[in-house]
């Protein structure tokens, strides 16, 4: 079929199932919007390139589908750094497709151009430069395979001006063939096998989940691996909600502000069989002491991952799609009683989390932060999707929120992006419109892309944003007050910003919370009301999330907090 | 610190370079050198890459790292193949009427090769293993080199098979 180089990418999206696209338009990309105007593709149009890169980003969180955003060259694409960055940490399926100068432009500084493969090349599973309009069908065709196949990441096509213009002949390839990559991660049957006999050999085995599972969509699996064997679980950030909060045996999140039994577990297991992680220093701790008396598997997609941080005893190489089914199947077939086996270990490890779970000092007479996110939890239902900025807030809606659902905590983990929560919320929204999205965010955090408040408004998307205000940033003064004698450099915000009139100013509706007791009742109140809105919670400046374990130290070495103290 | 010399089978495409040198920054590995050019598959580009690391999982790192880029077809390590290994080397030395014939005499002892001769200064040409690049290098320095240009080293397996079949 004849058609142009903007329609032959609309096409390609049609036929990729792309149902939004957020994006922000300008002079390279004009002939690409002047079609999808055309066409009426379905298109958000944030205030801010970075807002329409964490949208795609939490829409494929939210959805597990590839999220797709368009931006103009040169500074419409650097504005989408900070975002493709953000997803290729957290291994989120993204194509974004940024216009170039025309072809007799590149090179030459011309106007709005800037070398966006070049730029994005260390922050991308893989990115494209498309000057030859014959090649768009296929580039596009691997450009999705590449981003939602193996372990998932973002890919960047950048297209020439003239290309969105050329005319060609369009045929969308059916199959995808690279020499280098084939898709395909099927793994080796017998090293799941070596598994069970680690199982066999073990005493106090502790399964470690990761974002991984999430990612994979094999929760089920998990679960049920989890269920057979009754082995306790800690999971890292991006793990949250792959097994139930409230499931027994899951003794919480681990690592710098994990729970003390997940830490100690860690320090105390014999077999540490950690599935879809990455073993992160945020995890980890001091490497040479991690888990020190334990054998180590590493369930994995990604072989640069094997003993990149932590050397492994075991390793199963392979999705874990392929992976978690044969390992469910084998344990199934197996007659060992694995709960008997190890059900002294389980009761030790859930005795520790009985002892000293996540706590904070109650009748303060201020509303404490742990104390809103229980609140919000209570409020919410159980599929509510839940994203976090980043910062002291992001740790306590880890801690305290009662997560039971994969894909329902959106958060930037790997990166640490301030400023991920607005947009992210609202890319969910989008992707998941049946479920409620809240987002947790900061009076640091919140300043960060505050702008697409309009875009929430202009498209009436039902996001209910919490700021947990607490005048600092929260998470650097507690670093301050720990490491670097209370000198609070640059850190104590004491803002004159109206957050609520700030939303207002925008169309969302905002609401303010100064005191305890009018916690519970504006809380409902403005859960209640359709449509975005924004919450203005006042909080105590000095507290600190605990326990913590300083960055570099052993895990068991944990400033613990609340009445644990 | 030990080198190791891999044969990177790459697509030849605009950015495999970037994607490659790209790679080995971000993850600050070392290299001593790195060559790259066409090979008997028009679509097929080879980079050598001789890096230097520490311990065999450094070097399983930065195997599994290029891997893991697209468009890298395949990676082989041909320093724990038997393998030839290969560099070249010019080197410009400044040559007065009294040194020209040590410097010819160095050449000679080295089968070496003098590609351009002027009234002050040669051009010598040579081949081999690093350690004999390395060696003329250090001979020659008594002489005023001005200026030398390495190749980094390449490599092929030895026996039939090639490295994309292995």
């Amino acid at each position: 079929m004849l058609m142009n180089g903007a329609q032959a990418v609309l096409e390609s999206l049609r036929k990729e199932n792309v149902e939004v696209v957020f994006g922000y338009p300008g002079g390279a990309v004009l002939t690409l919007y002047d079609e999808l105007y055309k066409m009426k593709f379905p298109h958000i149009l944030t205030k801010h390139e970075q807002g329409a890169v964490h949208a795609a980003d939490g829409y494929a969180r939210a959805t597990g589908k590839v999220g797709v955003c368009f931006a103009t060259s040169g500074p419409g694409g650097t504005n989408l750094v900070t975002g493709i960055a953000t997803a290729n940490m957290d291994s989120v399926p993204l194509v974004c497709i940024t216009g170039q100068v025309g072809n007799p432009y590149i090179g030459k500084d011309s106007f709005q151009e800037a070398d966006i493969c070049g730029i994005t090349t260390p922050i991308t599973k893989h990115n494209y430069l498309v000057k030859n309009p014959a090649d768009l069908p296929r580039v596009l065709k691997e450009a999705f395979f590449i981003a939602r196949t193996g372990r998932p990441g973002p890919v960047v096509v950048d297209i020439a001006k003239d290309v969105f213009a050329a005319q060609i002949s369009y045929e969308y390839p059916k199959k995808v063939s690279l020499k280098g990559y084939s898709g395909d991660f099927t793994g080796d049957t017998k090293d799941v096998q070596t598994v069970l006999g680690a199982l066999q050999e073990a005493k106090r085995p502790l399964f470690f989940i990761g974002g991984g599972v999430t990612l994979a969509d094999m929760t089920e699996d998990m679960r049920a691996v989890v269920e057979r064997t009754g082995i306790p679980v800690v999971t890292s950030l991006m793990g949250l909600g792959c097994i139930p909060n409230e499931a027994e045996g899951f003794l919480g999140m681990a690592g710098m502000h994990g729970s003390y039994a997940a830490n100690m577990a860690i320090m105390e297991c014999d077999l540490l069989i950690g599935i879809g992680v990455r073993f992160d220093d945020r995890v980890t701790g001091d490497l040479s002491s991690f888990a020190p008396r334990a054998k180590i598997v590493h369930f994995e997609v990604d072989p640069a991952e094997i003993n990149k941080n932590v050397p492994v005893d075991y390793r199963v190489l392979g999705d874990l799609r392929w992976s978690l089914p044969v390992f469910r199947q084998k344990l199934q077939d197996s007659v060992e009683d694995y709960k008997a086996r190890y059900s002294m270990w389980r009761q030790y490890t859930l005795a520790m989390s009985d002892e000293k779970p996540f706590t904070y000092k109650k009748d303060t007479g201020c509303i404490m932060p742990q104390q809103l996110v229980e609140a919000v939890s209570g409020l919410m239902d159980a599929d509510t999707i839940v994203v976090t900025d980043v910062g002291q807030h992001q740790m306590w809606a880890a801690q305290f929120y009662n997560c039971r659902q994969p894909r329902q905590f959106l958060t930037s983990g790997g990166l640490g992006t301030m400023g991920y929560g607005l947009p992210a919320a609202l890319g969910a929204k989008l992707g998941q419109p049946k479920k409620k999205v809240v987002l947790f965010t900061g009076d640091g955090s919140i300043m960060m892309n505050c702008q697409e408040f309009a875009t929430l408004a202009d498209y009436d998307i039902d996001v209910k944003v919490v700021v947990m205000h607490n005048h600092v940033l929260g998470m650097v003064t507690q670093w301050q007050r720990m490491f670097y004698g209370k000198r609070y450099s640059q850190t104590l915000l004491n803002g004159h910003t109206d957050f609520v009139k700030l939303a207002e100013a925008m169309g969302v509706s905002g609401y303010r919370i100064n005191e305890p007791a009018e916690l519970m009742p504006v809380l409902e109140k403005a859960f209640a009301a359709k449509g975005p809105a924004l919450i203005d919670c006042m909080l105590p400046e000095t507290e600190d999330v605990l326990p913590m374990v300083s960055p570099g130290d052993r895990l068991d070495h944990m400033v613990l907090g609340g009445n644990a103290e | 610190m030990k080198k190791y010399l891999l044969a990177v089978l790459v697509d030849n495409k605009p950015g495999v370079l970037t994607h490659v040198s790209g790679l080995i920054s971000r993850r600050a590995f070392n290299i001593e050198s790195i060559s790259a050019g066409y090979t008997e598959e028009a679509s097929i580009t080879r980079i050598n890459i001789v890096v230097s690391v520490d311990s065999e999982q450094e070097l399983d790192q930065v195997v599994s790292q290029l891997s893991k880029l697209i468009d890298v077809i395949k990676i082989v390590n041909l320093s724990e193949t038997e393998s030839i290994m290969r560099e070249l080397v010019l080197i410009k030395v400044h040559a007065t009427k009294q040194s020209r014939a040590d410097i010819i005499n160095i050449v000679n002892i080295f089968r070496a090769k003098i590609v351009d001769v002027s009234p002050e200064n040669v051009v010598i040409e040579l081949t081999g293993a690093q350690s004999k690049i390395d060696a003329i290098c250090e001979m020659l320095s008594e002489y005023e080199i001005t200026e030398i240009a390495r190749t980094g080293a390449i490599a092929l397996s030895r026996g039939p098979v090639p490295v994309k079949n292995m």
